[in-house]
């Protein structure tokens, strides 16, 4: 159980070369080896999607996957969603709609948002929704969430 | 915030919806929780498998290092006291001593070099435990016959609260109908999507420990830990970093917390621990588990004369600390009556104890259980009287004040039928009724439902006084210091966590010192930094906080103004405090307020002993409490063939009084509503027979998701109410209080053809079916 393998995984661009367990998971890995903990853990268990990430272009539920998996992968956390002092427009619309407010989900549902609206920038509001779906939130009762996202999809889409 | 002076241009920061200065760190995965602290040593806790029982034996593998309640010697047990009510007295062992008394309770630690070795180390203890016979239901605990879950606790009633108004007897005797509900309400958990977690970490060279934590209540974590352990406070410091989401669950003390300070001062090192999901949902905090039996008495004209209700409170385990297990049996009498002229009431409101998780305050204490109980007991009075829900409501809501309650609690100033019809307009009940009919045609249901309530807030020592608690909480401090270099700190003692108070409490500041609200920088949530006060809960820190921070910046501006009559030689009436300058009204002699700070310290010379050094000054805060209320409406389409409810439409009308951030105010309400819809559909700890519990996951326990929320549509009235000195009322807690009722009224009004009833919460579909098969089988 305790042999490691070393890894490297590639977060926001930067290496890391870690020696994980095959039963680390990815957010561990990425919070404990890499030490960027802005990617929460909310249940371990997949359902309420406080520690997605992207994964070579779409979202996953870091807590299900192992870290050995993601090696060689491009991952992306809230980390390296702003460019420099400018914001992503999803981080820039949840501060100007209220998408937040204890903050814990909030990288979760940025890094699913955007995730999902690179992928799919004409997404309609019901398959939206479907969407947001996949994480929890117990602060903003979403009505927030969905209409910064909305926004950014604008924004988004305007490049 | 009158007072002249203050605001030259006219504009305020009070009332707009400026955005969050809590928000850039949250959104950039800088925000700083507990876990993300790293530690020398990692702690994972040994639960109880059973739920009642004698310990027998602990074993675990050689080298392990395990800490159970033998190795606690002189630790005393989590106490908290009520001196009222015929309160039992009951202690909380850090780790479970002699008996284990619910399933998930803690018997004993294990520490590690990581947290992946105690957990593999946790696997291989074996706990022995002689198994007695589990009690889980709160009715059960009050039979004859039930088994004893505490020797302390006779009969299982750890306390009893009565009432019956003089004439009670006469009037109810006189009553037209009688009408009675048998509400039930499930348990909840209130699920903030960070669980608990706590880290600990001594400092060799003072001695002193620092527990970063997730709390709601800093400074009486550090009291309370150093109560159990027996050092001073003065070498313990308590730090909330950014904590996702508490909604009560955070504000009782945790064993869990102790012991780590405990390990940290034993091992003079870092300890840490996280608690994980199946943790949080069997044995952090419980919460609503109820049954009501609620009867109203009614005169000929559908006027509600008197209230008879028996309560039981099933509060678990042991008695959480500081409130006690009396803060849900106790809320529940004290203001059952709501916002109906009623001034005759007789109750009866037990709490009890079994083989379950310790029930602990979650948002809205025991009002969405009440709200949702007189609640129905008005929808049936309404049928009872062929009347429409509303005009009964109109009939009966208090429109007087102030108004003095059956129980002696003082309404101020609100808008029970205001909010009412303002509801009612939106929603536009004929077009629904319309709409109602035709659906019902092609056997689609549609419901409608209401819900007005109160909401007492922002309430002081007096209030909590009169529940006879050992640990009265209620007033806030706040220190605002202007410092050399103009800018601001305030240093408050309530604890927020996601409430936006380091935002709104610099809107009022501002207002006062005439600067922007981002050179006002709040701290809170550290025992060394901040004064000691209560932390955030009870939809009390805007009104109370904020009511300090108020007292001590008028201070501060009183002494600005001071300075610069002497600097400027006019008369302190003649100055103006706004946008970054002291003035001269009518003349254009100013002085930039940054140097007069800077004076106040490095020119006092100047002032020939008239004004002291430095610029800080202390505000305190004790309202007596008031009131905000509002008026929910649900309307929902179930599908009678599967039991499954959707909601379609939600309208609310509020007031809490003056409004100082209506972007948060609204945030407040909306998160509020969504955990009311879940608390009324979704969400529901169960337990099995033997104590076990079915719904230890989050697939299992049901928070909603965006998809059970629909758009929630709010209106405002502002109220300002003469019991806070901001003219803000509290209102974080309404939308849960509300929502439930609202949904579940809906859900019936929808249920109405089929002759179906349903009184308990959530109203799951399994509920639902069982109660339209039952009617089927009947017929």
């Amino acid at each position: 159980m305790n042999s490691k393998s070393n890894i490297t995984l590639t977060i926001n661009g930067r290496d890391h070369s870690i020696a994980v367990e095959a039963r680390r998971t990815l957010v561990d890995a990425i919070r404990e080896d890499c030490g960027q903990t802005g990617t929460h853990i909310g249940c371990e268990h997949g359902v309420c999607g406080a520690c997605t990430v992207i994964v070579d272009g779409l979202p996953v539920r870091s807590c299900l996957m192992f870290a050995t998996q993601a090696a060689g992968k491009k991952i992306r956390t809230v980390e390296g969603l702003a460019n420099g002092d400018k914001l992503h427009p999803m981080q820039q619309a949840f501060m100007d709609h209220h998408g937040l407010q204890c903050g814990f989900c909030t990288p979760g549902f940025l890094m699913l948002a955007v995730g999902v609206l690179e992928q799919d920038p004409d997404i309609s509001d019901d398959e939206l929704l479907d969407v947001l779906s996949s994480n929890l939130c117990r602060c903003t009762g979403y009505q927030n969430i969905i209409k910064a996202v909305k926004a950014a999809a604008k924004d988004m889409r305007k490049g | 915030m009158s007072g002249h002076g203050t605001r030259g241009s006219g504009m305020t920061w009070v009332g707009r919806a400026i955005r969050r200065v809590e928000d850039p760190a949250l959104i950039t995965g800088q925000g700083r929780f507990t876990a993300d602290l790293s530690a020398t040593h990692w702690v994972r806790f040994v639960r109880s498998h059973v739920a009642a029982g004698k310990l027998t034996k602990i074993a675990g593998p050689k080298n392990a290092m395990l800490v159970t309640a033998a190795d606690l010697k002189g630790v005393k047990k989590i106490t908290p006291m009520l001196h009222k009510f015929n309160y039992k007295p009951l202690g909380q062992p850090i780790l479970a001593d002699d008996r284990v008394h619910f399933i998930g309770e803690p018997v004993a630690a294990v520490v590690a070099a990581s947290e992946e070795e105690a957990e593999d180390i946790v696997d291989q203890i074996a706990v022995s435990i002689e198994e007695t016979a589990p009690l889980t239901d709160g009715r059960a605990a009050l039979e004859a016959n039930a088994p004893q879950v505490h020797a302390e606790v006779p009969g299982n009633v750890i306390l009893e609260g009565k009432i019956k108004t003089q004439e009670f007897d006469a009037v109810w005797a006189s009553a037209h109908k009688i009408v009675r509900v048998e509400a039930r309400s499930r348990r909840q958990n209130a699920t903030p999507m960070e669980a608990r977690a706590a880290h600990a970490s001594y400092d060799p060279s003072s001695g002193r420990v620092t527990l970063t934590c997730t709390t709601q209540m800093p400074h009486l974590t550090r009291t309370a830990i150093c109560d159990v352990l027996g050092f001073p406070e003065s070498d313990l410091r308590v730090i909330a970093p950014d904590v996702g989401g508490g909604f009560g669950q955070k504000m009782s003390l945790a064993s869990e917390y102790v012991i780590l300070v405990w390990l940290a001062r034993k091992l003079k090192s870092s300890v840490s621990w996280t608690e994980d999901r199946r943790e949080n949902l069997i044995a952090s905090f419980h919460s609503r588990d109820q049954y009501i039996v609620l009867e109203g008495a009614f005169d000929k004209n559908a006027k509600l004369t008197a209230l008879k209700a028996d309560i039981v409170s099933n509060v678990g385990a042991y008695s959480c600390y500081p409130t006690t297990c009396g803060v849900e049996p106790l809320m529940a009498m004290a203001e059952l009556p709501g916002p109906y002229d009623v001034q005759q009431y007789q109750c009866h409101s037990r709490g009890v104890v079994t083989n379950t998780c310790t029930m602990a305050p979650y948002r809205g204490v025991s009002r969405p259980v009440i709200t949702f109980t007189l609640e129905r007991l008005m929808d049936k009075a309404a049928r009872a009287f062929a009347m429409d829900p509303v005009d009964i409501r109109r009939r009966n809501l208090i429109d007087k004040f102030p108004y003095k309650s059956a129980m002696g609690l003082e309404y101020d100033d609100a808008t029970y039928k205001e909010t009412l019809e303002m509801a009612v307009k939106a929603i536009d009940v004929p077009a629904f009724r319309k709409s109602q009919n035709e659906a019902r045609a092609k056997r689609r249901y549609l419901g409608i439902g209401f819900a007005t309530f109160s909401e007492r807030t922002g309430y002081g020592s007096p209030a909590f006084a009169a529940r006879g608690m050992e640990i009265t909480p209620g007033w806030e401090t706040v220190i605002v210091s202007v410092d050399p270099s103009g800018f601001v700190e305030a240093r408050i003692g309530s604890s927020p966590h996601g409430q936006g108070l380091r935002t709104t409490l610099a809107q009022i500041i501002a207002d006062e010192i005439g600067i922007p609200p981002h050179m006002i920088k709040v701290v809170h949530g550290d025992t060394d930094r901040a004064p000691y006060g209560w932390g955030t809960f009870a939809s009390r820190s805007l009104v109370i906080s904020g009511g300090a921070a108020l007292i001590a910046a008028r201070k501060v501006r009183a002494k600005l103004i001071k300075m610069a009559s002497d600097m400027l030689e006019a008369a302190p009436d003649d100055i103006v405090l706004a946008d970054g300058v002291a003035k001269v009204t009518g003349t254009d002699r100013t002085i930039p307020i940054a140097r007069l700070a800077r004076e106040a310290y490095t020119q006092t010379h100047r002032f020939k002993g008239e004004i002291e050094p430095g610029l800080t000054e202390t505000g305190h805060y004790d309202p007596p409490g008031t009131f905000s209320n509002a008026c929910h409406v649900a309307v929902v389409e179930v599908d009678v063939e599967t039991g499954h409810v959707k909601v379609v439409k939600f309208v609310v009308a509020e007031d809490a009084g003056r409004i100082i951030n209506p972007m948060i105010a609204d945030g407040q309400v909306h998160g509020g509503i969504a955990q009311g819809i879940g608390n009324a559909l979704l969400e529901e700890i169960i337990y099995d027979e033997n104590g076990a519990i079915l719904t230890a996951t989050l697939a299992d326990y049901l928070p909603p998701t965006a998809r059970e929320i629909p758009p929630i549509e709010l209106h405002h009235i502002e109220t300002p109410s003469p019991n806070s000195i901001t003219k803000a009322k509290g209102l974080g807690e309404g939308g849960t209080i509300g929502a439930p009722a609202a949904v579940i009224n809906a859900i019936n009004d929808a249920l109405s053809p089929f002759g179906v009833e349903i009184d308990e919460m959530p109203a799951t579909p399994q509920r639902i079916r069982a109660a339209l098969r039952a009617k089927e089988k009947a017929a």
